[in-house]
């Protein structure tokens, strides 16, 4: 009988004392956010992009090409794409950029097309510019050796 | 001596000319500060066409806002600094004026299905004299080319060499676009022809999709634009 209330007093501390442990000290998740609440927008970091280089070098070996320069105010809109008017084929021998691979030019029906398909049309979904910012997280990543 | 009636007239001649100086003062003075109150941003953005449109664009720009502060606000670029030449610019405004009360580009609408022939009108005329609001500020024979960045620096002396102003360029650094043909997918409507692209080669229409699915052309392209608002 003893035993028994024993027993159920236990039981009774263990479920009782975990809700009031949670409730002592919250877990408090740092993520790369901040602690800006999710309706609010966080201040944007000051950085700059790069203004001008040489075209960098990959990391990976499916990895987009990175945009070497800034482009502040380029549109990209349904009018007009300020990317193509340089990179396009047939405006890089008057402006000696690199031109837009070739990989490009496939609808994704496969039908080649004599320029960019619409498909590819927002360049900086995947060609990014850069700028001087440490990395958010360590990591230990390195180029694969074909590329380093 | 006061008595002469020549001295009298002398008087009168010389009081009347006064008066017409003074007048002239205020009245040229009245007519400047008026003249200057219409060129300026706050006037420019009084009317809505230009607020909900053009100046919105602007203010995502370089000459809005930048590290220095120093701006361009609307008539440093679109209205001659020279006196003859803006009161000229100022004269053909009245056309504006007239399209206002008429409406022509009161919706975001109906201001881009214009778009592409007010943007021409303005590089015409930048064309015409030179890209000579540019200048005001940007002098291409000041310009450091050491402290330019390698693209900027190599395309300005070329450009410059082969007599090319600033507005062969530099289209739309302050505003959207209009539709420019740049041979991606289906061409736009109403979309100027991009004339330093040579040879134009027309891009495949989807009617060469080979799964026959039936594809947008050019004029249901415009149909779809005009029924998106933009």
């Amino acid at each position: 009988m003893i035993k028994n209330v024993l027993r159920s007093l236990l039981l009774v501390a263990i479920l009782g004392a975990a809700p009031v442990y949670a409730a002592d000290a919250p877990v408090r998740v740092q993520s790369l956010r901040g602690e800006t609440p999710i309706d609010k927008t966080p201040d944007a970091d000051m950085y700059r992009q790069i203004k001008d280089a040489k075209p960098l070098p990959r990391d990976f070996v499916q990895q987009p090409p990175l945009i070497p320069h800034s482009i502040r105010d380029y549109q990209v809109t349904m009018n007009f794409n300020k990317c193509m008017d340089c990179h396009g084929w047939a405006k890089t021998r008057e402006s000696g950029a690199t031109k837009v691979s070739v990989t490009h030019f496939k609808t994704r029906d496969g039908v080649e097309l004599s320029n960019i398909s619409p498909l590819r049309y927002f360049c900086t979904q995947c060609h990014v510019p850069q700028a001087d910012a440490q990395p958010l997280v360590g990591n230990t990543f390195r180029p694969g050796v074909g590329l380093q | 001596m006061s008595g002469s009636p020549f001295s009298k007239l002398k008087a009168l001649a010389f009081s009347g000319f006064g008066i017409a100086f003074v007048a002239g003062i205020v009245f040229w003075g009245g007519f400047h500060t008026v003249l200057e109150l219409t060129n300026t941003e706050a006037f420019c953005i009084s009317c809505h066409e230009m607020e909900k449109n053009v100046y919105q664009e602007y203010r995502n720009t370089i000459h809005y806002s930048n590290r220095t502060g120093v701006r361009a606000t609307c008539p440093d670029c679109h209205v001659p600094k020279e006196w003859g030449p803006k009161i000229v610019r100022k004269i053909q405004a009245s056309n504006e004026v007239f399209h206002k009360v008429l409406g022509t580009i009161d919706t975001p609408e109906k201001f881009n299905a214009k778009r592409a022939a007010l943007a021409q009108n303005e590089w015409n005329r930048m064309k015409k004299n030179d890209s000579q609001e540019c200048r005001n500020c940007h002098h291409f024979d000041y310009m450091d080319y050491a402290e330019q960045g390698r693209r900027a620096s190599s395309t300005h002396q070329r450009g410059w060499q082969e007599g090319k102003t600033c507005i062969d360029c530099h289209k739309g650094i302050a505003h959207n676009m209009p539709p420019v043909d740049q041979s991606i997918g289906v061409g736009k409507a109403g979309a100027a022809i991009d004339a330093s692209a040579q040879p134009a080669t027309p891009a495949q229409t989807a009617a060469t999709v080979p799964d026959g699915r039936t594809g947008l052309d050019a004029s249901s392209f415009g149909a779809l634009k005009s029924a998106s608002g933009k």
